[in-house]
């Protein structure tokens, strides 16, 4: 490969953490889908989707298995061509320039594409040469693209020896080493401890400053955690397109858990403002329904210092979030989606344990 | 690029033990069958002293090694290219090259190269043979390159079929099978109608892989043979890009 016809082609890509495009504005969109459809046979697994990301976004895609995320992400990265309609990365067309269109892409299929019998740093640098970076910055490139992966005691390491979440954190690596403006991620927290995926939402939510991500996931808290912006999709369709805001407002908790060790009688915890209804689930365990506008958790946390009912956990119940959720995705006779949400339920209770635990705790310090 | 990804195919190739058991295994056959023709050669030496116009070192002993080559390699080369792009589909390594800026192309080709540098270095492992005889004897060193020049295009129509064969299935043991069928069926293409002389078609000759070899190997160095093999190689790869690009629309 001749080294000079490479140093001008990428000059403007080169692994530098702010990537500088030609027009650059905060606002520009850098993926655009226009009514995509995409047939396996005469099975319709993509329905007309139409959206568009702009610069620093991070979108999510978020749907049950078998929704039509990755086929959606397949005809992004130029995998499969769509049945009709248009995609352009950064005003390329994928099907009529692939190769200027792939060039701001990085793409990280939902199995990492990576070669076992070759090392990290073999690896790497086979993908910083096909995509194209200049032989001068691939060294910078790939320790860059090691350093953000946590990979960087890895190099000498065989691919095919390392555990999933390294191999997968190798399938990232591949897909940011050109520092491309658009970033494809296909479920990329699967298969990782919850420390990895904790590092990798950082890492998103990094990358997110100066790129555009699509990611797609069925875990409801990713979302939350690394998005800008979400697309429920179902069937292949967009069911909604909200903010991470937006999608919060709508979730609205209008009942509380909470365990004391020394229980007033039912009827005390009644009269808190909004309360419509108590229910004992154990012995000194609540369900507190309420009125959704009022909370009564600082009052409840008040009066339990006040009267040493010695409060020890009070959590809002949010499970409304998987509620819209199952609403959106769950239609008649629809019995496949049903796992994927049940799947995402517990992880979702935990982190919201976790959460307002944590709240609780400042409330009763305070 | 092609350059690229030729070389990681072949480095890929000699990280498994396959391309040194290849390499072992057809030096070993290719040697025993050239030592075969050494012995004969002695063997017959007094008689051909006595002959008026004696069949050279050449015609004797490199000519029938370059048939054999041939034909172990027939066996081999299939082996080697199945692997290419199935076992990339199969592993779901394929959407890396995918979305790299890279054209299907020059995909192919890279494929491509990479192996033909496998076939080159076994090749060159051959030519040491009949290279070994320069020390003792005279050689027509003309008829040896016609014959090298048509072992290389014969391996790489094989590798050009074994690409395709590749491409079409995500099993590389189908793909082996198939291309090692084909190449066979090319091979016997003109038996079948020579057993009886006067049907024979022109066609069945035409496509023989083997026809256009023999008078290659014989110092008979026609350019419609050539041509055949360059039609052979570009033909399969061109339908090799063709059905990878038809890979991103049905499924």
């Amino acid at each position: 490969m001749p080294a000079d016809t490479l140093t001008d082609q990428m000059e403007t890509s080169i692994p530098d953490s702010n990537f500088e495009a030609p027009h650059k504005s905060p606002h520009e969109i850098l993926v655009s889908v226009k009514g995509v459809s995409r047939y396996y046979g005469k099975k319709k697994a993509v329905d007309k989707i139409s959206f568009d990301v702009h610069r620093g976004e991070v979108l999510g895609l978020l749907g049950p298995n078998g929704a039509g995320k990755s086929t959606t992400m397949q005809m992004i990265s130029g995998n499969l061509a769509p049945s009709n309609g248009q995609i352009s990365i950064n005003s390329f067309d994928v099907l009529d320039e692939p190769e200027d269109a792939k060039r701001n892409l990085g793409y990280l299929p939902e199995q990492p594409p990576v070669y076992k019998e070759l090392t990290v740093d073999e690896f790497l640098s086979h993908c910083s040469k096909i995509n194209r970076i200049s032989t001068r910055h691939q060294n910078d490139a790939i320790k860059l693209a090691k350093e953000r992966c946590g990979l960087s005691d890895m190099g000498k390491r065989l691919i095919g020896n390392l555990s999933k979440g390294y191999q997968q954190r190798v399938g990232i690596a591949q897909a940011i080493i050109h520092s491309p403006p658009v970033i494809v991620l296909d479920e990329p927290t699967v298969g990782l401890d919850p420390r990895q995926i904790r590092e990798i939402r950082a890492l998103i939510r990094e990358l997110g400053n100066d790129h555009s991500i699509i990611l797609s996931t069925h875990i409801l808290p990713e979302v939350t955690a690394t998005c800008d912006r979400v697309l429920i999709i179902n069937r292949g369709k967009i069911m909604i397109t909200e903010t991470i805001t937006g999608l919060q407002q709508r979730i609205q908790s209008s009942s509380l858990i909470i365990s004391l060790h020394q229980p007033p009688a039912i009827d005390e915890l009644l009269k808190f403002d909004g309360v419509s209804s108590v229910e004992e689930i154990e012995a000194g365990r609540f369900r507190i329904h309420h009125d959704p506008d009022i909370d009564p958790s600082e009052s409840i946390v008040n009066k339990s210092v006040k009267d040493r009912w010695r409060l020890n956990e009070i959590v809002p119940e949010k499970l409304s979030l998987e509620e819209i959720f199952m609403d959106i995705t769950t239609t008649e006779n629809d019995e496949t989606i049903m796992e994927p949400t049940s799947n995402a339920i517990p992880e979702t209770v935990a982190n919201i344990k976790l959460d307002t635990k944590s709240r609780a705790e400042k409330k009763e310090t305070t | 690029m092609i350059f690229t990804l030729a070389s990681r195919e072949l480095r890929s190739l000699f990280l498994s033990p396959l391309a040194w058991s290849i390499l072992a295994i057809v030096q070993f056959i290719v040697g025993y069958l050239f030592l075969g023709q050494i012995d004969l050669y002695l063997q017959v030496q007094a008689q051909i002293n006595t002959m008026q116009d004696p069949p050279g070192l050449t015609e004797l002993i490199i000519a029938p090694v370059f048939t054999n080559a041939a034909i172990i390699l027939l066996l081999i080369i299939p082996l080697l290219t199945m692997r290419l792009i199935a076992e990339e589909k199969r592993n779901q390594t394929l959407p890396l090259l995918l979305s790299a800026p890279i054209s299907m192309t020059e995909i192919i080709l890279g494929k491509y190269f990479g192996v033909m540098g496998f076939v080159l270095i076994n090749l060159f492992f051959i030519a040491l043979m009949p290279a070994s005889l320069l020390t003792g004897g005279n050689l027509d060193i003309g008829m040896i390159a016609s014959g090298f020049i048509a072992l290389t295009l014969l391996l790489g129509s094989f590798a050009a079929t074994g690409v395709y064969m590749s491409t079409i299935t995500s099993q590389p043991t189908i793909a082996a099978v198939s291309t090692f069928g084909f190449l066979l069926l090319l091979w016997v293409i003109d038996w079948a109608v020579n057993i009886n002389a006067d049907q024979s078609t022109g066609l069945a000759n035409y496509l023989s892989i083997l026809k256009h070899y023999q008078p290659l190997i014989n110092g008979i160095f026609k350019s419609s043979d050539i041509i055949y093999y360059l039609l052979f190689i570009m033909t399969f790869l061109v339908l090799s890009i063709r059905r990878l690009h038809a890979d991103r629309l049905q499924h």
